[in-house]
């Protein structure tokens, strides 16, 4: 426990896959900004990896105001024991206020390691930020029991105050800044897991793993939907560009793959339109997809929670609908 | 080979509901399970036992009732079980929950496996699993969809990261975290469970952990809930479309338009 005076700043480390820093680094990055308004702070973005200098810009102008660059190739592969230890070292040398990760599978294996180390709090799945005004601490909301409750936590004098967020949570902000980050340099203490873990290969996206980052529509197939529902709900994405989603309920009858589940279990989207097929709209879909900008559902029930939630709400079968939305979008000429 | 599994016990519906007067849980009706995800671990764990051979200690801090939850694993085929109850555990948050689990580890004399499940159904965090491993200072994978020995000091797992995911070779000891598709796990059928019936459970309580007493219960988690609040979902103006798919379909696809244009 050590005094609040000396600990300051926002803290982002950056996730990067197939070279690119992941659009989530940006979301969290935005957020960071907003905070740091709250108090004047600064944001400090954390990127490791090698040939780092191309991206440091980027992170400049999504809102970083000090890039600390480990330029070290080992950490092309993810190693959560030497990342972790790595930024515990940091945070021990920097003193950071609050730190944010992303919430993906690389974000939920390095945190609590993190945490862990620094001996401080970590709250998981964040869906909202913000500075208490009186005490400056970080409030951390996040989804409880299935979603149906929404703590609000504090990190108890402990520092760094650690939160992971869902990527599509957050917000991006547009070029926040022209000045290029301030870039400190630093280095990876030494290896003690030399040997104890080996990447023997990488293996990279699934075939049929959808892309949801960026997606501006998602088509998704719940238990209404059936087998040749789904054929033609891909036919469709295909045609449109959507990506396809799913309901827990079509991934256990084995409709689509488990990569496709959309929900407090699955992943979190937020398109610009997000049209459910056959989906009641359980409070654990809810908590994946709730914050799309336009939802569409499509219900033989109109009494379903999903159709009471929806802007538009279709009555019908979503077989036949999906078949007469294929036919259309293709006599439509150009659909594109 | 000795292998640790750690599992929760967690109420039988992941969705509680709230009583909209008090906004208290509803707890009563809801039993509690062995978290979905320890089946898995405890699966992995008994058969990596049938292959390379050692013993299976199932260990988990809750409440005097999770002794339910160790009977189970032991009717499953576990070979001892192990219980962290005691007054001032209760309100550990994660990070002090792992170090309670780390001193009983410790205790049990180590491991070389570790075992978790990828989250708690419960609170979802995903967290004391590499917060264990991290106290125990061991290398851990979470995510593993795939596990073989090479021999009985080495581990080949495959992990599921975002977009991909990687083949690792572990040097024991090691802690994993592993997914649904790992395995399938099996049921426990009357023989396990008499078999079960007077095993006995350690019981563990502050006095037999010995922890530091700031590290533990509500005093000693790092994150402290300051209020909850039943969760509002955002409000739209639903427009309803009956007739005709053709009607239907039309309908869908104006949502589309503006949006194709701007691309
Ligand atoms: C711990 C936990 C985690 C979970 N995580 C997730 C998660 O991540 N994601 C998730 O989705 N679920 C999750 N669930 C499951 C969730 O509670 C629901 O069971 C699930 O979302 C239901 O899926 P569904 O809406 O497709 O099925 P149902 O609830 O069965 O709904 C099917 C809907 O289809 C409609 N329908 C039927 N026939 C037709 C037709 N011909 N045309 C059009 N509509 C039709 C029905 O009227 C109904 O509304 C989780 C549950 C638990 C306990
Ligand atoms: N109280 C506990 N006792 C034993 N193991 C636990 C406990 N809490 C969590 N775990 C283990 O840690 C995993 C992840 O839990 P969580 O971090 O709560 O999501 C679970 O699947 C269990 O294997």
């Amino acid at each position: 426990m050590s005094n609040e005076q000396a600990h300051s700043g926002i803290w982002v480390p950056a996730e990067i896959r197939h070279g690119k820093i992941t659009p989530a680094t940006f979301e969290l990055l935005g957020e960071a900004v907003r905070l740091a308004a709250a108090n004047a702070d600064k944001v400090t973005a954390v990127l490791w990896g090698g040939g780092l200098d191309p991206l440091i810009g980027e992170l400049g102008r999504a809102g970083a105001d000090r890039v600390i660059a480990i330029e070290d190739s080992r950490f092309d592969v993810f190693r959560d024991e030497l990342q972790a230890e790595t930024l515990a070292g940091l945070t021990g040398k920097y003193r950071p206020a609050i730190m944010l990760l992303q919430a993906g599978s690389l974000g939920r294996a390095l945190a609590p390691r993190v945490a862990a180390l620094c001996h401080t709090g970590l709250t998981a799945d964040c869906t909202g930020l913000a500075i208490d005004p009186a005490s400056g601490a970080l409030l951390q909301t996040r989804p409880a029991f299935g979603g149906s409750l929404l703590a609000t936590i504090r990190t108890n004098g402990c520092f760094p105050q650690m939160a992971t967020v869902r990527p599509g949570v957050m917000r991006r902000i547009a070029a926040a800044k022209t000045v290029p980050p301030e870039v400190v340099r630093e280095s990876a203490p030494a290896d003690r897991w030399n040997g104890l873990k080996t990447v023997l290969a990488g293996f990279g996206r699934e075939a049929d793993e959808p892309s949801f980052d960026g997606a501006g529509a998602i088509v998704s197939g719940g238990r209404g939907l059936n087998g040749e529902g789904f054929a033609l709900l891909r036919r469709f994405a295909e045609l449109s560009g959507a990506a396809v989603g799913a309901s827990r309920a079509a991934v256990d009858a084995n409709r689509i793959g488990y990569p496709h589940q959309v929900g407090q279990t699955g992943r979190t989207v937020r398109p610009g339109l997000y049209v459910a097929f056959g989906i009641s709209g359980q409070i654990q879909h809810l908590a994946g997809m709730q914050n799309c900008e336009v939802l569409v559902a499509v219900n033989t029930d109109p009494e379903a929670p999903l159709m009471k939630l929806a802007d538009l709400a279709v009555v019908g079968d979503a077989g036949d609908i999906l078949r007469q939305m294929i036919n259309q979008f293709q006599t439509d000429g150009e659909g594109k | 080979m000795k292998i640790i599994v750690c599992i929760k016990q967690v109420p039988a519906a992941a969705s509680v509901r709230i009583d909209p007067v008090t906004l208290q849980l509803i707890r009563e009706g809801v039993g509690s399970v062995i978290n979905p995800f320890d089946y898995h671990a405890l699966e992995a764990a008994l058969a990596l036992r049938e292959t390379a051979g050692g013993e299976v200690t199932v260990l988990t801090m809750g409440p005097p009732k999770a002794e339910t939850a160790l009977r189970e694993a032991l009717a499953l085929g576990a070979d001892r079980a192990v219980l962290l109850t005691d007054r001032a555990f209760a309100g550990s948050d994660t990070w002090a929950t792992a170090y309670l689990l780390s001193l009983a580890v410790r205790k049990l004399g180590g491991a070389d496996l570790l075992l978790c499940g990828k989250q708690a159904i419960d609170g979802d965090t995903a967290q004391v699993g590499p917060q264990l491993a991290a106290r125990l200072g061991i290398v851990q994978a979470t995510g593993v969809s795939e596990l073989r020995f090479v021999d009985g000091a080495t581990l080949e797992v495959r992990r599921m990261l975002d977009g991909g995911g990687d083949l690792l070779r572990l040097r024991l000891p090691a802690l994993l975290g592993v997914e649904r598709d790992l395995n399938r796990p099996r049921v426990p059928t009357l023989p396990g469970y008499l078999r079960a019936v007077d095993r006995p459970v350690t019981v563990w309580s502050a006095a037999e952990l010995n922890p530091d007493p700031a590290l533990i219960g509500l005093a000693g988690s790092p994150t402290r809930v300051v209020s909850s609040r039943p969760a509002e979902l955002p409000k739209r103006d639903t427009v309803l479309v009956r007739g005709s798919s053709a009607d239907g379909a039309a309908a869908i696809l104006r949502c589309w338009k503006p949006r194709k244009e701007t691309i």
